[in-house]
């Protein structure tokens, strides 16, 4: 392209052109860079042209001012739509090459869990919580009278030796590891005022050997309600409740006659539910029964005003039937693909 | 309680077809809880047969083989086809007749027999092909010692009648005579099933076919009729002597209160227990000895009553029951020879000691293959009494089991004249004068039970009518009283003691899925405690944070214990299981670590090598010098007196909530892109920090020091309250030598936060900063000091220094090496300034850096680095 030496609409012309095809032929930003120096930078013809406006005459200043300026707006805003236009191109290529495989994201954690037995726990205590109840605690290391004598358990009656109890030395302190959580009941009925309506879960033992169905460490959820005027009614209609809450409105709960030293009358608490593995059936899950006179007694409280009902489900028990788990040994191992199948949710 | 269903029948109408699964159903619904289901499991044909001939055959392996032919079908004609089928019982119709096709099938069978017991003529127990014995066992033609065997002769044992099997069991034992071809399992009483039942401590009535019969009258309405009422005793004309001497009841009850004999002369030694006593008593759980034991047990078993029987003529004079000397023996019938308590309860005559009274007999005076004259007794004792020296012999039995749950006292001269009977009519006996009757049973107390007491605490409406039927159904005899009845419960319900007991006992008879549904409203409750879910909320965190919950036994060794409880010395005190499972570990966790490493050995043993676990739960701390415990138990059914109350529960040693972590392996592991990352003392320390965070508690951190822990990479925690620092706690990593004794690689990361001391501060209502606005002014800043001048102190001294203006500062590089003599490091600081009101200057932020760096170089001769 020769250099123009006046302003004519041919040379005003012929620089535009060149500078709009420089432009469109451009490819990336590098390239415009370049057509920008060439066609519009302060050796390029436009600037000539515009420098040739000292030589036009002041009649003609005005019209030829137009023309030059005309031809600039025209290849700026060519440039800028170029630009824009290669400016999105290559920001889609830069993240077109950005692509990862996001199902092979390095992790910088690792996924923990609950234990489901204390889960189970949780939400049992939730369930009750929410009926206004509280959550009582005792010692695992409890004293016998708290274990079996305040509970009505005779120190001759079978019903204690069959409850296979684990004494710490030496045996005459009367330190037994609890049998079940009912010491919790017995003391909450001591350090509360009545009414009473509370939940204990916790860790029992009992000297069963390990195996398949039985460990000599487990768990159990108690319940105690003390009032005046409680039924066994009462007691149905609380079960009812509980296992809809817990197992869904298809849970139901049936009665059986039974025998426990703590309550009389007593019942084996039945569960039935749908879908549970093998099908609709009922399952023994638990003890239950209006608190024992004798009971109410060693806490001080009188049963002709009072009355009370009491009720206790195995937490193992619970997960063996809910979530099918066929083999206490999983639960107990500490194996942390156990834990791990569940999460932090049961 | 095993209960055979043809027994049950006698004393209760069951429907026809009424299967062991309907009793069952039924026994459950007034409390009788099932268990399993005990039959024969035996299919026919299984036949009378007739041995027509035995040929001894010798064989290479020196034993001789019998080679038999049995005739199994009447008939006289040897070598009929006809077959056998159409001539046994109902209950074989099938198979024999469909192995006509079979060689030899037909009336006589050729068998080959390897016992030699019996001989030609004798009647025995032939199973035939298609039958099918326990085993199960099917019996098919054999091909056997070169012949075909077409057939088995049955020993009791291979029939599940008992455990002799020394030869086959020839019918003329038993005493019977039916003719070839009679079905054998309805013959023998193979046909019946029992249903077992678990009977709760309080029913001891249940422990009889009396019992259950009646129970079952309840459950279904069927008719019952009462066998102790099928029996009446005669009186004895002849007193023979019985002293009941107790100079130390238990607990104030004499050791018997009914004690009954009775003779029976000339039984016949050598007479069988007929089949059907046998088969009852192996459906109930027990193995037939000789025929008069059986009779004992067989009345037991019906009635509820323990019998014992005596060799009369072994007896030394009269009986007396008293309580043991000191220092006495007896041998049992178990030939066991025992030192007795002065606990025990003692038969004894004038030889000495003959029996443990309720538990088991002796030696000297026990039913032998002679025994002619018997002497029977039954006797009420005290279950107490029993249970103790059952317990201190360890010797349950089916008698002491019976009567520590109350045997009916009314029942025992029932239960000895039936045995009379029996011996009588089975055995050839004769029912001598001889006999004695001692009863003190005191008459049964009355027990109130106000008008409305029941319905009130059931919560449904029972009738008057509904209320009388049912106390009257289960023997109470009632008596209209102002306000209520008054009810005497029936002598084999020692259980039924209060109002209590009568409205189960109304409830159950009426049914318990007539109680309604009633929801009670609890008084407002007040949610969980702090405690509570701050518990939850560590374990959460935790669970959230990367590690996995487990739940350790928190049994464990003495030496775990003494590691883990204390961060130096010998030992810590420790509560020792007395009755342990595993004798390795019969401590109780004063750590929650030693179960954590154990489980964190057998994940790694699993392949699983890189974790991160954790365990909260209680660990056992007494105290040094505190004896716990109590010497007293007070009884039950009144409270205890505060002071005792107090004394109780002093006696119980601490037992603290506590938390621990284990991480060993990897931390993070090895991904596209990114290097795996091992676990160790960082992991830990953040674990803590997590609990902080849970808790709300700043838990510290400062160099520390313990037995178990590396010495240069632990930490001790610790809470900084009004009173100052307390130690909550360590972590950091395990000295690789104790790691290795856990089985575990050098690198493990811990630690353990007692949460109760966490706890117990966490939560105080605390002044919240009011956040600034303007602009901040941010500055880094390099100190050096020596290196063992631990970095969180230089922080410390920098944040004193700077005064109010620094907002935040933080630890962001520790350099050694090149530039920095050795011994010492630089320390790189991000210092954030910022003042309330208005826009720092670069000067002002630089003057407050430079006076917190006069700090550090006055406490630690920090340095800015050049």
């Amino acid at each position: 392209m020769s250099d123009p030496t006046e302003i004519s609409e041919e040379a005003v012309s012929a620089a535009v052109t060149a500078a709009l095809t420089a432009i469109s032929a451009a490819a990336d930003s590098a390239a415009l860079r370049v057509v920008r120096t060439e066609h519009v930078g302060d050796a390029s013809p436009m600037a000539r042209l515009g420098g040739l406006m000292r030589t036009v005459p002041n009649d003609q200043k005005a019209a030829a001012g137009k023309l030059v300026g005309q031809a600039k707006g025209r290849v700026s805003q060519a440039l800028a739509a170029r630009e824009a236009e290669i400016g999105e191109a290559e920001a889609r290529a830069r993240l077109a090459a950005e692509t990862v495989d996001v199902t092979a994201a390095a992790s910088t954690w690792r996924p923990g869990a609950r234990h489901p037995l204390s889960l189970l726990q949780e939400r049992v205590a939730d369930v009750f919580v929410g009926m206004g109840w509280e959550v009582a605690e005792g010692p695992e290391l409890e004293g016998e009278w708290f274990n079996f004598d305040a509970l009505n358990f005779d120190e001759d009656h079978p019903a204690r030796a069959m409850q296979d109890t684990f004494f710490v030395d030496p045996p005459e302190a009367h330190l037994v590891l609890r049998t079940h959580t009912s010491p919790v009941q017995m003391r909450a009925l001591l350090s509360r005022e009545l009414p009473v309506y509370v939940v204990s879960p916790g860790r029992v033992f009992r000297t069963d050997e390990l195996d398949a169905t039985h460990t000599p460490v487990f768990h159990q959820i108690e319940g105690i309600a003390v009032d005046k005027g409680l039924t066994m009614a009462h007691l149905r209609g609380t079960l009812d409740h509980f296992v809809k809450a817990m197992f869904g409105p298809e849970a139901k709960v049936r009665l059986r006659p039974n025998y426990f030293p703590f309550t009389e009358p007593s019942a084996e608490l039945d569960l039935w539910h749908p879908t549970f593995k093998d099908g609709a059936r009922w399952i023994e899950w638990g003890g239950c029964g209006m608190v024992n006179a004798n009971v109410l007694r060693s806490a001080g409280i009188d049963p002709e005003v009072y009355s009370g009902f009491a009720f206790g489900v195995g937490v193992e028990r619970a997960l063996m039937f809910r979530n099918d788990v066929k083999d206490m040994h999983d639960m107990v191992e500490g194996d942390v693909r156990f834990s791990q199948q569940y999460g932090m949710s049961v | 309680m095993r209960v055979p269903l043809s027994w049950l029948g006698e004393f209760v109408d069951l429907e026809p077809g009424t299967t062991p699964e309907d009793v069952h159903a039924a026994l459950v619904r007034v409390g009788l809880e099932e268990e399993e289901i005990h039959r024969f499991d035996l299919t026919g044909p299984i036949v009378v047969g007739e041995v027509l001939s035995i040929e001894p055959e010798a064989q290479t392996n020196g034993k001789t083989i019998n080679w038999c032919q049995v005739r199994v079908a009447p008939g006289v004609s040897t070598g009929s086809t006809t077959g056998a089928g159409s001539s046994t019982g109902a209950g074989s119709s099938t198979g024999a007749g469909s192995t006509t096709e079979t060689v030899g099938a037909g009336d006589i069978r050729g068998i080959v027999c390897g016992a030699h017991n019996f001989v030609v003529g004798d009647k025995v127990v032939v199973t035939l092909p298609g039958a099918v014995l326990p085993g199960p066992f099917p019996i098919a033609p054999r091909k056997t010692y070169g012949h075909v065997s077409d057939g088995m002769i049955a020993s009791a044992r291979e029939l599940g009648l008992g455990d002799e099997h020394d030869g086959i069991l020839r019918l003329a034992a038993l005493g019977i005579d039916a003719p070839v071809g009679t079905d054998a399992i309805a013959l023998l009483g193979l046909d019946d099933s029992a249903v077992e039942i678990n009977v709760t401590p309080d029913r001891g009535y249940a422990f009889s076919i009396r019992g259950v019969a009646r129970e079952y009258a309840h459950a279904t309405g069927a008719r019952f009729r009462d066998p102790a009422l099928a029996v009446v005793p005669a009186p004895s004309s002849v007193e023979f002597v019985v002293t009941i001497d107790d100079q130390a009841p238990i607990r104030d009850r004499i050791g018997a209160s009914v004690f009954v004999t009775r003779a029976v002369r000339g039984v016949d030694p050598a007479r069988p227990s007929p089949a059907w006593l046998i088969a009852r008593l192996k459906l109930a759980g027990i193995r037939s000895i000789s025929l008069i034991v059986d009779v004992t047990n067989y009345v037991m078993i019906e009635l509820g009553q323990p019998i014992h029987a005596y060799d009369l003529d072994a007896l030394a004079g009269g009986i007396t029951v008293r309580r043991a000397g000191a220092g006495e023996k007896l041998t049992t019938l178990d030939e066991v020879t025992r030192t007795l308590n002065p606990e025990d309860l003692l038969i004894s005559d004038g030889s000495g000691p003959i029996g443990l009274a309720g538990v088991m007999g002796g030696r000297t005076t026990e039913i032998g293959a002679t025994t002619t004259n018997v002497l029977v007794e039954a006797a009420n004792f005290d279950p107490v009494s029993i249970a103790r020296t059952a317990r201190r012999h360890k010797l349950p039995s089916e008698a002491s089991r019976r009567f520590e749950r109350g045997v009916d006292p009314a029942v025992a001269a029932v239960a000895a004249a039936r045995v009379v009977q029996l011996l009588v009519e089975l055995a050839g006996g004769v029912a001598d004068d001889l006999g004695s009757l001692h009863d003190a049973t005191p008459a049964a107390e009355p027990i109130f039970l106000p008008t409305g007491f029941i319905s009130g605490l059931i919560g449904l409406d029972y009738t008057r009518e509904e209320v009388r039927t049912s106390l009257a159904e289960i023997g109470a005899s009632l008596e209209e009283t102002g306000g209520g009845l008054s009810v005497t419960a029936p002598s084999w319900r020692p259980d039924l003691t209060d109002k209590w007991t009568l409205a189960e006992e109304v409830a159950r008879i009426v049914g318990y899925d007539r109680i309604p549904s009633v929801l009670p409203v609890a008084p407002p409750g007040r949610g969980l405690t702090r405690t509570q879910a701050l518990r939850r909320l560590v374990a959460q965190t935790l669970a959230a944070a990367g590690h996995t919950e487990v739940l350790a036994y928190p049994f464990v060794a003495e030496k775990a214990n003494s590691l883990f409880g204390a961060a130096v010395g010998p030992g810590v005190p420790q509560m020792r299981v007395a009755n342990p499972l595993d004798g390795e570990a019969p401590f109780l966790r004063t750590s929650i670590l030693p179960g954590l490493l154990q489980i964190a050995h057998r994940n790694r043993s699993r392949g699983l090598t890189d974790l991160a676990i954790f365990e909260q739960g209680q660990v056992f701390r007494p105290l040094p010098g505190v004896v716990y415990g109590s010497t007293v138990v007070p009884p039950g059914a009144v409270r205890p007196s505060a002071h005792l109350e107090a004394e109780l529960n002093a006696g119980i040693p601490p037992q603290p909530f506590s938390v621990g972590i284990v991480l060993t392996g990897n931390a993070i592991r090895q991904q596209p892109g990114r290097p795996a990352v091992a676990a160790g003392w960082q992991d830990a320390l953040a674990a803590v920090q997590q609990v902080a965070l849970a808790t709300g508690m700043a838990i510290q951190v400062r160099q520390g020091a313990h037995q178990a822990m590396h010495p240069g990479r632990t930490a001790e925690l610790f809470v900084t309250t009004d009173v100052g620092a307390t130690s909550v706690g360590f972590a950091g990593e395990l000295l690789p030598a104790i790691a290795r004794g856990f089985d575990l690689p050098a690198v493990v990361a811990v630690a353990e936060i007692d949460l109760s001391v966490v706890f117990g501060r966490a939560g105080a209502e605390f002044q919240a900063t009011p956040i600034r606005t303007m602009p901040a002014a941010t500055q880094d800043l390099s100190l050096v000091v020596d290196t063992v001048v631990p970095a969180a102190e230089v922080l410390q001294a920098v944040v004193e220094g700077s005064g109010p203006l620094l907002e935040h500062a933080e630890l962001v590089d520790d350099y050694r090496g090149a530039g920095i003599l050795s011994g010492r490091k630089s320390l790189t600081f991000a210092l954030r300034f910022r003042a309330a009101d208005r826009t720092l200057t670069a000067a002002e932020a630089s003057d407050a850096k430079l006076a917190g760096v006069a700090v550090a170089a006055a406490r630690f001769g920090a340095t800015l680095r050049e």
